[in-house]
């Protein structure tokens, strides 16, 4: 038994032999469904063996929405913990592991996701290619995601969750203040998904630098790939720091080290230097594929073109620079002096600048144009003031010597909520119900989508509006309960009551999805939106090989051109087509992965051992295996496209 | 998969070709890897607590060998790649091997190093400077053990199936590697051991 009483949970409460026997339940039920309608075989050879950027990318998303559902749940129960003051709905321990699963879901699970999955799905047929550069490793990337996200959720129910915060601060973060084993969980569920999205990073780069359709220059990219572009080039300069910082905490916490300590040399401010080396650059990973969204929305739904390309090009490579040079603004108040930061203060504030020039540029778009209501404009309409505020509090935020006011206050609580919720959560929804018909072939319904954009829309003003008043009057961030004397109360109350309302929105997307499916007509054309790029030059949901015929681009909206200027996108005669094989060894490899990680955690060395072995192994196989992928040849491609709805011109 | 003969083998088809550039950005990432380290080095370099300091444990009679050897492996592999470039197998194969042997050489002095730290009580544990050391060493070190089993694959794999646009692609990559580790070894020469003797 003593073997087992490691996996028992520290700090165990009803609330969390619910959430046992809930999830004991529902995987009970998904494996009964799938065998009692017989779908394992569907399921293995088109999904979770495939190597199409398609359907990974929609893993991505489904996982991305399982996951803000998870960080959701967490975000209620703060906002109920905290509606009354001495509310006892959560305890001191509870309340810190609930926040720190949140932090850590939403922006590694959720957003990263998100993020990864549009760009899976889109980028590819932007540019006009049948795949990406690598289409294995895209799988591995996506499975070693997967299998890092299942760890940690894991947490909460074997041995205890994370209780230090998603920026997990030395010595909080050490083994003398967190005893139970969440904060391994933390390390190695972070480190492998990190490796997923490092490879994301490197393979994106290359497709984007490679396969472009033949006339589409660097400066003729749609705006959104541009965006996937220098965001992948910021995650593999960032991630390695992670890894590094990571594999320090795991030393300090699993081998005695003394990186993080106070005593023999260790420094445990080193910790929050290195993480907001990556961090900060994090943010921009998030939001710049946002951009990207924002800016294939507004110019379509505006009719116009995207005004200040170039501009908007430039801005996003300076915002990536600063992005590396800005990371000791998240702790101004540990004291490295004034001049240091002033310096930062600066920078900080620089980033403002290429921020507001995108914002004149969407402006800009629609000025004069055509604009019409849908829900991903609504969503992009409405991130336009919410973003600026949020920017606008940022650099508030920015000044060095007023920080020491709202340092960890409900007041930064606010404004980064306010940049991630109207920034990415809004240009997720709204990439998602843009892209919806391309993925799926039917779209979703309108006005289902409207009241679900309104709740969020001000659901999310009344949720965090608040917290900048009773930031400002002191009220501390992550702190479980406050007293009635504070005056907090009533603010918080109004907190939580728009929390319920954002949960409403969700719920109504989530109802969207069904009615639709139930609903929606299919015959909604290739083009329901009268949009711009590529990824709608082609059927309506796309064959598995994006493109009968390579597209030939002249300019950043070539369908658009060829909508209205008569330019013919696709010259050539049919050709075979060359495609990969599916394979199962990335699932495998990352199952191998979990095992490794779930055996470190608990430090079961012969897991470790026989789990890094078999990965060895499966690395020496992928070294010796011949795989020259197949060819489609031509006949079946004009079956294809006569099923599809004919040829395209 | 269409070849293209006025390109060298490894560069000869579109898939090879992003191989190589996929390669180099890796190595972008591991510059990164290698700078974080550096920095944290620096950082810890005198924070010996109650530990021995780098001038008192380290050797240079170990530390020039281990140079010596990392760097000729380094020319042998490029004699490698040459006698790939000019057809000549046989030779490519030997070099190969040399490479690889002279890789194992420096794995094996530098475990001996490792246990002399032990034994003068500079351990993982000791102080943060012995961990970073430790840890970059060790880093560095972890990458050299893997690509000794990488290159071996790499020369079973040329010995069965011949020079082909793929196992030209793959050995052009692993010298890429390969030499990668040699810039980062002349970086943890001079300004951990050198640095740290001075």
């Amino acid at each position: 038994m003593e073997f087992f009483d490691r996996f028992a949970v520290p700090h165990p409460s009803p609330l969390i032999y619910a959430s046992m026997v809930a999830i004991g339940l529902t995987v009970i039920a998904i494996f009964l469904g799938i065998t009692y309608f017989k779908k394992w075989g569907y399921l293995w050879r088109e999904w979770l063996t495939t190597v199409d950027h398609k359907r990974i990318g929609i893993m991505y998303i489904i996982s991305a929405l399982l996951m803000l559902f998870r960080g959701g749940a967490d975000a209620v129960m703060m906002r109920l913990q905290t509606s009354v003051p001495d509310n006892a709905f959560l305890d001191a321990q509870h309340y810190n592991e609930v926040f720190t699963t949140h932090g850590v879901v939403m922006i590694f699970f959720m957003a990263m996701a998100f993020v990864i999955g549009l760009m899976n799905f889109v980028v590819p047929l932007q540019i006009g290619a049948r795949d990406v550069a690598f289409p294995r490793l895209n799988a591995i990337s996506f499975w070693l995601y997967f299998a890092g996200a299942m760890l940690f959720n894991i947490s909460f129910v074997v041995g205890g969750s994370p209780d230090a915060g998603w920026t997990n601060y030395y010595p909080l973060a050490s083994t003398d203040f967190s005893t139970s084993v969440g904060i391994n969980y933390y390390n190695w569920a972070l480190q492998i998904s990190g490796i997923g999205t490092l490879m994301t990073g490197i393979n994106f780069i290359v497709t984007i630098l490679k396969m472009r359709a033949p006339g589409m220059k660097l400066m003729k990219m749609p705006m959104f790939t541009w965006s996937s572009l220098i965001t992948n080039i910021i995650i593999v300069f960032a991630f390695p720091v992670l890894t590094i910082a990571l594999l320090m905490g795991t030393f300090d916490r699993q081998f005695g080290t003394n990186f993080f300590t106070s005593v023999n040399g260790g420094m445990d401010m080193m910790w929050a230097n290195l993480f907001w080396v990556w961090g900060h650059p994090e943010v921009y990973i998030l939001i710049l594929p946002a951009f990207g969204i924002y800016s294939e929305i507004i110019s379509t739904f505006s009719s116009r073109n995207l005004y200040g390309y170039k501009s908007m090009v430039g801005s996003m490579a300076i915002i990536s620079l600063l992005s590396f040079l800005v990371w000791v603004h998240h702790f101004f108040t540990m004291g490295h002096g004034a001049l240091t930061n002033s310096i930062f203060s600066i920078t900080t504030m620089a980033i403002a600048v290429p921020t507001g020039i995108k914002i004149f540029n969407w402006l800009l778009t629609m000025w004069k144009g055509k604009i019409r209501f849908t829900v991903p404009m609504l969503y992009s309409v409405a991130f336009i003031p919410l973003f600026t505020i949020g920017g606008v509090t940022g650099v508030m935020l920015a000044m060095a010597s007023a920080d020491y006011q709202y340092h960890n206050t409900m007041f930064l609580v606010a404004h980064f909520h306010n940049v991630i919720i109207p920034g990415v959560v809004f240009a997720m929804l709204a990439g998602l119900t843009y892209w919806w018909p391309k993925m799926f072939g039917f779209m979703l319904n309108e006005k289902i989508g409207k009241w679900a954009f309104w709740n969020l829309a001000i659901g999310f003003c009344l949720a965090f509006f608040p917290m900048y008043i009773t930031g400002l009057d002191g009220q501390a961030r992550r702190m479980y309960t406050y007293s009635e004397a504070t005056g907090f109360g009533p603010l918080n109350m109004l907190s939580f009551a728009g929390a319920a309302i954002m949960a409403i929105g969700f719920a109504l997307i989530v109802y969207n999805v069904y009615y639709s499916f139930r609903h929606a007509p299919r015959n909604v054309g290739d083009d329901p939106w009268d949009a711009r790029t590529l990824e709608w030059a082609t059927h309506n949901p796309v064959p598995h090989y994006n493109f009968a015929v390579t597209p030939q681009v002249n300019s950043s909206q070539a369908l658009w051109d060829s909508k209205k200027h008569g330019y013919q996108l696709f010259k050539h005669d049919l050709t075979e087509i060359h495609m990969p094989n599916n394979s199962g060894a990335p699932i495998i490899l990352a199952g191998l992965f979990f095992i490794f990680g779930f055996s470190f955690v608990f430090f079961i060395w012969p897991g470790v051992i026989v789990s890094g072995i078999a990965i060895l192994a499966c690395l020496a196989y992928r070294s010796f295996e011949k795989d020259d992928g197949y060819h489609i040849p031509v006949k079946e491609i004009k079956e294809t496209e006569e099923k599809f709805g004919g040829a395209k011109k | 998969m269409k070849i293209d003969h006025s390109q060298p083998l490894e560069y000869s088809t579109g898939q090879n070709q992003m191989n190589i550039l996929g390669f180099w950005i890796f190595l972008g990432a591991e510059i990164m890897l290698f700078a974080t380290l550096f920095t944290s080095y620096f950082v810890y370099e005198d924070r010996i607590g109650s530990g021995p300091a780098g001038a008192e444990i380290f050797g240079i009679t170990p530390v020039l060998f281990e140079t010596f050897i990392l760097l000729t492996s380094s020319f042998t592999i490029g004699l490698a790649i040459h006698a790939m470039r000019i057809q000549r197998t046989k030779a490519m194969l030997v070099f190969l091997g040399i490479t690889l042997l002279l890789g194992a050489a420096f794995l094996g002095i530098e475990i001996y190093e490792f246990t002399h730290y032990y034994h003068v009580g500079a351990t993982l544990q000791t102080s943060a400077f012995t961990a970073i050391l430790l840890t970059t060493l060790g880093t560095h070190g972890a990458h050299v053990t893997f690509g000794l089993f990488w290159g071996l694959f790499i020369i079973l794999q040329i010995r069965k199936r011949g020079l082909t646009p793929e196992t030209a692609n793959k050995s052009f990559i692993f010298s890429l590697y390969w030499h990668f580790l040699d810039v980062v070894w002349i970086f943890i020469f001079s300004f951990v051991y050198l640095k740290g003797m001075m």
